[in-house]
C-alpha cells in the first residue's frame, strides 16, 4: 500500500517537474499548426496551378517532405546553413530551425490533404457559382472552401494527432521539451518512471486533440454534402 | 424588345460540331421551349449563353448588349471584363441538378449571391428570399439545409436564388429531368407561374404538353441545328419536317 502511494507521488513530481517542457511542446505543436495549416493551403493552390513549371516545383517539394525522415529535415535546417554559410548555431535558432522544419514537412501533407478535398469538389459548384456572378476568389472561400474543411477534417485529425508525437524529435537538436526533459531526468535517477509519466503526457494531449477535432466534427454536421 | 440576340453560333468539342449556326431572338415576355433527342446540342446552346462554353463563332447580345461578337477574321470576342459583368447579370441559369450550396441554409442560398456580387443590404436581401421562398410555398424551410429537401423542394429553392438576382432572362436546362415522375408537376407549375407574370424564359424540356401549353415559342434541336420551330401547337402537333416527326413520335406517350 505504502509503496503504491509512493509511486503515484513519485509519478505527480515528475509530472510537475516535467511541466515546464510540457509548454515547450505544446508551443512546437501549436506554431506548427498555426504556419502549416495555411502554408499548406497555398501549396496545394501551387501544387494545382495551371502553370506548369509551378506544379511541378511543388509536386517536386512536397515529393521530398513526404519521402524524407523528418528527423533528417530537421538536421538539414538545423545544421544546413551553419555548414554552408557558417550561421552561427546561436541561443535561439535551433528552435526557430525546428518550426520551420516542422511547418514545411507538415504543409506538404496538409497540401495533399487540401488538393483531395478541392479536387472532389463537383464542377456544379463552381459553375453556379460562375452563372451567379461569384468571382473566383469568392467562389473559392466562400462556395468550395467551407465544404473541404468539412470533408478533410477526418484526414487532418490523423496528421494533427501524428504531429503531437513528432514533437518528440526535436530532442535530436537538443531542444529541451517534454520529451528531452524526461530522457533527462530518467537519466539521473536511473528510471523507467520519467518516461511513463511522458507517455500520460503524450496520451492525454491527443486524447484532448481528438476530442475537440470530434467536436468541430459534430459542429460541421449539421449540413450533408453528397 | 429582343432581350436574347443569339446569330450564328458555332461551337465544336475537339473538332466536332456541336453547334452549327444557330440564330435565336427571345422577346422580353416571352417563353421559349427547346425540345429535341440528346445529344442534339441543346445544353451547349444554354452553356454558351451563359457563359460556361466559349463560343467559336457568332454573336450573342442581351438587352442590345454584345456579350460576344465576331470580328472580321472570324475570331469570336468577349465584351471586356467590366462590361462582361453587367451583361452577365441580364441572365440566371437552373440547372437540371440543382447545384445548390450544400453548407448553407435555403435562406442563405438565396442571400449570399445577393448580398456579396449585388453587394444588397442583408435585410433586403433576407426579406426578398423570404418573399421568394413564399412564392415558392417554401416560406417554412427557410432554415433548412439542401440535404434535408426533397428533389422537387431543392429545385424549387434553386429557381428562387437564380430569381434573387433579378436577372432579366432565365434559362432552365432539363430542370425535371433529375426528379421523380411525381416530383416534376410542382416544378412545371412554378414555371407556369413565371410565365404567366411574363418572366422571359428559355426551357430545355422533354415534357412536351408543358411546351406546347406554356410557351410562347417551340424549337426543336437536333444535330446542332435549329431544324423546326414556330408556333407550340404547329411544331408540336403538326410538326412538317421528317426528324421532328419522328422524334415526337417517340416521345408521344407524354403528350
Ligand atoms: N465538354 C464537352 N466535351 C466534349 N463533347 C461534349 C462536351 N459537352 C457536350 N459534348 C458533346 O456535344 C454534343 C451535344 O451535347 P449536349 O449539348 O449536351 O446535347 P443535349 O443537351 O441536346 O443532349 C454531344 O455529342 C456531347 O457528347
Ligand atoms: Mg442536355
Amino acid at each position: 500500500m505504502e509503496s503504491v502511494l509512493e509511486f503515484f507521488k513519485n509519478l505527480w513530481n515528475l509530472l510537475v517537474q516535467l511541466s515546464p517542457s510540457m509548454l515547450t511542446t505544446i508551443e512546437i505543436f501549436l506554431l506548427t499548426l498555426v504556419l502549416s495549416l495555411p502554408l499548406g493551403l497555398l501549396v496545394a493552390v501551387c501544387r494545382m496551378s495551371k502553370w506548369k513549371p509551378l506544379s511541378w516545383l511543388t509536386r517536386i517539394y512536397i515529393s521530398i517532405m513526404r519521402g524524407t525522415p523528418l528527423m533528417l529535415q530537421l538536421f538539414v535546417v538545423c545544421y544546413g546553413p551553419y555548414y554552408m554559410f557558417e550561421i552561427p548555431l546561436t541561443g535561439e535558432w535551433p528552435f526557430i530551425a525546428a518550426i520551420i522544419a516542422f511547418a514545411i514537412n507538415y504543409a506538404a501533407y496538409f497540401a495533399e490533404i487540401y488538393r483531395g478535398g478541392i479536387e472532389s469538389t463537383p464542377l456544379g459548384q463552381y459553375e453556379a457559382a460562375q452563372v451567379l456572378g461569384y468571382s473566383k476568389g469568392q467562389t473559392f472561400f466562400r462556395i468550395v472552401l467551407p465544404q473541404v474543411v468539412k470533408k478533410i477534417l477526418p484526414a487532418t485529425t490523423n496528421e494533427v494527432i501524428t504531429l503531437v508525437k513528432d514533437t518528440s524529435l526535436v530532442y535530436a537538436l537538443a531542444i529541451v521539451e517534454m520529451f528531452t526533459r524526461a530522457k533527462m531526468i530518467a537519466a539521473a535517477q536511473t528510471s523507467m518512471l520519467p518516461y511513463l509519466a511522458a507517455g500520460i503526457f503524450y496520451y492525454a494531449f491527443n486524447y484532448l486533440v481528438a476530442f475537440l477535432m470530434e467536436r468541430a466534427e459534430k459542429k460541421l454536421g449539421y449540413y450533408q454534402i453528397k | 424588345m429582343k432581350l436574347v440576340e443569339i446569330k450564328d453560333l458555332k461551337k465544336s468539342f475537339n473538332g466536332v460540331p456541336v453547334l452549327r449556326n444557330i440564330s435565336l431572338t427571345v422577346e422580353e415576355g416571352q417563353t421559349v421551349s427547346v425540345i429535341g433527342p440528346s445529344g442534339g446540342g441543346k445544353s451547349t446552346l444554354l452553356r454558351c449563353a451563359t457563359m460556361l462554353e466559349k463560343v467559336d463563332g457568332g454573336s450573342i447580345a442581351y438587352d442590345g448588349k454584345y456579350m460576344v461578337k465576331t470580328d472580321e477574321d472570324g475570331n469570336a470576342v468577349y465584351a471586356p471584363k467590366a462590361e462582361l459583368k453587367g451583361i452577365c447579370s441580364t441572365f440566371g441559369l437552373v440547372f437540371q441538378n440543382f447545384n445548390l450550396f450544400p453548407h448553407f441554409s435555403v435562406l442563405q442560398n438565396l442571400t449570399d449571391a445577393p448580398i456579396h456580387v449585388l453587394k444588397m443590404p442583408k435585410e433586403e436581401a433576407e426579406a426578398q428570399a423570404l418573399e421568394l421562398l413564399d412564392k415558392m410555398g417554401l416560406k417554412n424551410r427557410a432554415d433548412a439545409y439542401p440535404g434535408e429537401l426533397s428533389g422537387g423542394q431543392q429545385q424549387r429553392v434553386s429557381i428562387a436564388r437564380a430569381l434573387a438576382l433579378r436577372p432579366k432572362v432565365l434559362f432552365f436546362d432539363e430542370p425535371t429531368s433529375a426528379l421523380d415522375p411525381e416530383l416534376t408537376g410542382e416544378i412545371l407549375k412554378v414555371i407556369k407561374q413565371l410565365a404567366a407574370e411574363k418572366m422571359t424564359m428559355v426551357i430545355i424540356t422533354h415534357e412536351m404538353a408543358f411546351a406546347r401549353d406554356v410557351s410562347d415559342h417551340v424549337i426543336f434541336m437536333d444535330g446542332g441545328i435549329i431544324v423546326e420551330e414556330g408556333d407550340p401547337k404547329d411544331v408540336i402537333e403538326n410538326p412538317q419536317n421528317a426528324r421532328t416527326k419522328e422524334f415526337l413520335s417517340r416521345v408521344q406517350s407524354t403528350i
